[in-house]
């Protein structure tokens, strides 16, 4: 007998229930992004080493500007690369 | 007065008592010209995300300092600029939130981003830890720890996954 938890689904049931994005900037009041902190800025941009649009990140202009400042300094002083394949 | 970062990358060659001289320059040097150092940062040999001028890894230095004026930076970086040593170097203006984010992170109030962990447990992927957060800077006195939450979805556990598993036991059984 099937049984409750035997019940496909035809398509994911979580489509469309995406939370809202945000700036977590402003969430967290975080007022100065570190250019040496290749992890926090590893979030910002994809695997080929590019910024990631605002669109995806949620970050308001202000701090989308300052974390591609950030990302540029990074990518000067070696820490993050200009271009790469299979960053992350 | 003027706050400023001066990074720069030494060439990991020189022995470690050239390493450590080469440092000392430059900050004799912004003394000498009336400058106040704040904290010096020996981040020490690191990997460079890519290779300048045939050099793989190098010495990473930060000398965080005030000024009474920007004159002293023309010269600092025309003396980086002229030192075979130097193989990159870069100098920030600090703001009110870089001098508090640089205080606060001497004093261990902020610690570096770290990475998530996913972990797989019975066919079912979790996100393990949430990352360690970069402490809010709020003005209360207090600061607390704010665990920063994921804004980019990671991978939702499927749903699909668990009953597709059951019947693949009844079968066994």
């Amino acid at each position: 007998m099937a049984s409750r938890d035997d019940i496909k689904f035809l398509s994911n049931p979580t489509i469309g229930n995406s939370r809202k994005k945000y700036c977590r900037f402003k969430k967290f009041g975080i007022r100065y992004i570190d250019y040496k902190d290749s992890d926090f800025l590893l979030q910002f941009i994809n695997e080929q080493g590019k910024l990631l649009p605002r669109r995806i990140t949620g970050n308001s202009l202000k701090y989308q500007k300052l974390v591609a400042v950030a990302v540029k300094r990074a990518r000067h002083l070696a820490i993050l690369p200009y271009v790469t394949d299979l960053l992350k | 007065m003027n706050h400023y970062e001066v990074n720069f990358i030494i060439d990991p060659v020189l022995s470690g008592d050239e390493i450590k001289s080469t440092a000392k320059v430059y900050e004799t040097l912004l003394v000498d010209n009336g400058c106040t150092i704040v904290h010096v940062n020996e981040m020490g040999l690191r990997q460079l995300a890519y290779s300048i001028n045939k050099r793989t890894s190098g010495i990473f230095y930060c000398i965080e300092f005030s000024s009474p004026s920007g004159t002293i930076i023309s010269k600092l970086e025309l003396a980086l600029r002229r030192d075979e040593r130097i193989i990159r170097f870069l100098t920030v203006k600090l703001d009110k939130y870089g001098i508090k984010y640089n205080e606060d992170r001497r004093t261990g109030k902020i610690t570096s981003y770290k990475k998530k962990e996913k972990r797989k447990t019975d066919g079912e992927t979790v996100v393990a830890e949430k990352p360690e957060a970069v402490v809010a800077k709020t003005p209360a006195p207090a600061p607390v720890p704010v665990e920063a939450p994921v804004p980019v979805p990671v991978e939702v556990p499927v749903p699909v996954e668990a009953p597709v598993m059951a019947p693949v036991i009844n079968e066994e059984e």
